[in-house]
């Protein structure tokens, strides 16, 4: 489903690169998580396979296309859901919705009920008119994953989905997108909550200065690693320990 | 064009959500419209209606002495203080207390009386009119100056025109001095008039000659296009700010991760702003012809130049936006747009002509100033308002404002899209 061949970011001015000469396969319907301490290049990885950012060398494809040549299918093929609140906070949920909808091209009937079946889901229906400015975190989270999966995507990219939620919004938001997975969404997921990963992805890469260090089922990694219980015991044992603060 | 409609109807309810900035966005450009006009009819009324106090010091007490406190007390413009001591004048004038004295010299009308009797005298005896044919030898008469103190302050034009007015004054007591002894010298009988003393060339204001209504400019006609214009320009405050907002709020990185342009995106705001603009514009014309002559104003007179007059405003209106997509796309944060924008603006309105006329620049400004899109805006409102001219006179001012519009949302989105090319 996506493959990534020898990419290679370095941001301008910066002394080295954030993902460095990176090969990856993944496949159709994998819920495939990128896991790294701060700075480790999860965020550029996922940042240059949802268009964000041009790599600086490299090259990837995603269920056979590439940006160069198929912007716009490959835009309507994927959805990411960003680290931060991407949303309208003077309008609506069911406004901000309508609008990221429509740049899909959903319209009229469908998209209306699209939007309240999705705010059902994840528990927001009693919220569709209320301002987004009114929202704690929680709720945020939740309409930024709807904005992204109105349209239905092939792959979906989230970075860091579930930072700062409460527990509740936490296992809703995971909940869906299991569904989601179920039903035939490719995933490609970062965040710093390793047991979270360990129950979710279905195989892991462990990314650390913009090289994958280690990848598999995450019960394989555990298992192959000496006195390691869980995925965060792996962790620290490839990262280490020091901390990476990271400005 | 589905997404184009989307894109319009989120940008108007950005923008109709933001009540405070929309109060600010409409009455904002009134009230400057307002307040330029009244200040900038005050000064015409300043000078008919209100007076000015000044500073008299008589050292002459004769008859020209007279004469001048005479004229400027019937002007109308200025209020004569008598003060006795011209270093005490001076010192008030310079504490900035009163903006101007008027220092007579001693011996005014006499040695003037003097020199014009002897200057007749002289001239009578060429032409062998006196009975002795010569001419009596000449005093030696040291010059008089008027002298004017001013404070340091008062600006240059009306500096200028007391000069202007008091210059007139004494050339006119001079005259009429030569006459005075002319009059004396060839006729005993005070009662016979020989010289006609009225000017005899007057000035008369022509307006444009194709119009039998044509309007007499007035502040309104002047004020409402150069300060509706600036307004319309300052709609690139609100539209970057948009703009640089949704960077920050994240919602421009979903919007370039979505299968939507960013010719899309702008053109939404392009025509909720330009809406804006229009409607801004419309207010102005309606406080012109309703409000203005309830507070004392002229009334703003835009019969039969409606339809042309929003064409101007359209195009103005395009060009603005244009350039607030540019902005809002190469800013990176609200510190960078405002302050930009503000000055840019001011910068624009200074070269177009809205404060100082273009004639009156310097020959390298002047060319600078055929650049800058609010010299074609106001030319053009010019033209509607105060040359009565029709549309394809126009066509040359609205075609640089649109070709501005095309340019700057041009370079928007080529900028936007090498910046994030993939």
């Amino acid at each position: 489903m996506i493959q990534i061949n020898q990419l290679s970011k370095k941001y301008k001015g910066a002394e080295g690169f954030s993902v460095s000469e990176l090969d990856l396969n993944i496949d159709e319907k994998e819920i495939f998580g990128l896991l790294g301490p701060n700075g480790a290049g999860k965020t550029t990885l996922i940042s240059m396979l949802s268009s964000l950012i041009k790599p600086t060398s490299g090259s990837f494809s995603i269920n056979g296309l590439t940006y160069q040549e198929n912007k716009k299918e490959l835009k309507q093929l994927i959805g990411i859901v960003p680290q931060e609140y991407a949303l309208y906070p003077s309008l609506t949920a069911f406004e901000n919705l309508s609008y990221f909808g429509s740049t899909y091209n959903l319209k009229g009937k469908a998209l209306k009920e699209k939007i309240h079946e999705l705010l059902e889901t994840l528990g927001l229906s009693n919220f569709a008119n209320k301002k987004i400015s009114t929202f704690s975190g929680g709720m945020k989270r939740r309409i930024n994953l709807i904005a992204s999966i109105l349209h239905e995507p092939k792959v979906l990219f989230l970075d860091e989905p579930t930072v700062g939620v409460d527990v509740q919004s936490k296992n809703v938001i995971i909940e869906h997108l299991k569904q989601l997975n179920a039903a035939g969404t490719t995933m490609i997921y970062t965040s710093h909550h390793l047991n979270e990963a360990e129950d979710f992805c279905s195989r892991v890469a462990i990314i650390d200065n913009g090289k994958i260090i280690t990848k598999g089922k995450p019960k394989d990694l555990v298992s192959s690693f000496e006195d390691a219980r869980n995925l965060e015991d792996v962790f620290l044992a490839i990262t280490g320990k020091a901390l990476r603060d990271h400005a | 064009m589905h997404k184009l409609w989307a894109s319009t109807y989120k940008e108007f309810l950005l923008l109709t959500r933001d009540l405070g900035g929309l109060a600010v966005l409409f009455l904002m450009p009134l009230l400057l419209v307002i307040t330029i006009t009244i200040i900038q009819d005050g000064t015409f009324k300043t000078l008919k209606e209100t007076k000015i106090p000044v500073l008299w010091v008589d050292q002459d007490q004769g008859d020209i002495a007279k004469t001048i406190y005479q004229g400027l007390t019937e002007s109308n413009t200025l209020e004569l203080i008598e003060e006795t001591s011209e270093t005490e004048a001076a010192s008030l004038v310079n504490k900035g207390d009163f903006q101007l004295a008027i220092v007579i010299p001693e011996n005014l009308s006499k040695d003037l009386a003097k020199k014009v009797n002897e200057n007749v005298t002289g001239m009578l005896a060429k032409f062998g009119l006196e009975e002795d044919s010569i001419a009596p030898p000449k005093t030696i008469l040291s010059p008089k100056e008027v002298r004017l103190y001013f404070d340091p302050a008062t600006q240059y034009t009306f500096k200028s025109s007391i000069k202007n007015g008091i210059d007139q004054m004494i050339a006119k007591v001079e005259t009429q001095s030569i006459y005075k002894a002319f009059q004396e010298q060839v006729t005993d009988d005070p009662s016979e008039i020989i010289f006609d003393t009225e000017s005899f060339i007057t000035f008369k204001e022509i307006g444009p000659e194709d119009s039998e209504k044509a309007v007499i400019p007035n502040s309104t006609q002047h004020n409402i296009p150069a300060w509706a214009l600036f307004a319309i320009f300052f709609i690139i405050l609100p539209l970057s700010i948009n703009m640089v907002k949704e960077k920050n709020q994240g919602t421009f990185v979903r919007l370039r991760t979505n299968p939507i342009s960013y010719a899309t995106v702008l053109g939404g705001k392009t025509l909720v702003y330009l809406c804006v603009s229009l409607l801004q514009f419309g207010l102005m014309l309606l406080i012109g012809v309703y409000l203005f002559p309830n507070i004392g104003l002229p009334k703003l007179d835009v019969a039969g130049k409606v339809p042309m007059l929003f064409v101007v405003a359209f195009f103005a209106g395009l060009a603005a936006i244009g350039l607030g997509l540019l902005l809002g796309t190469i800013a990176k944060s609200q510190e960078q747009s405002a302050p930009f924008g503000a000055t840019f603006i001011v910068i624009l309105a200074a070269l177009g002509g809205v404060w100082v006329p273009v004639f009156a620049m310097p020959s390298f400004m002047q060319t600078l100033s055929k650049l800058s899109p609010m010299n074609w805006g106001l030319e053009a409102f010019y033209d509607v308002f105060l040359r009565n001219v029709g549309l394809s006179e126009l066509l040359p001012e609205i075609s640089l404002l649109f070709l501005f519009f095309v340019a700057t949302a041009a370079i928007a989105i080529v900028y936007n899209e090498r910046k994030n090319a993939v």
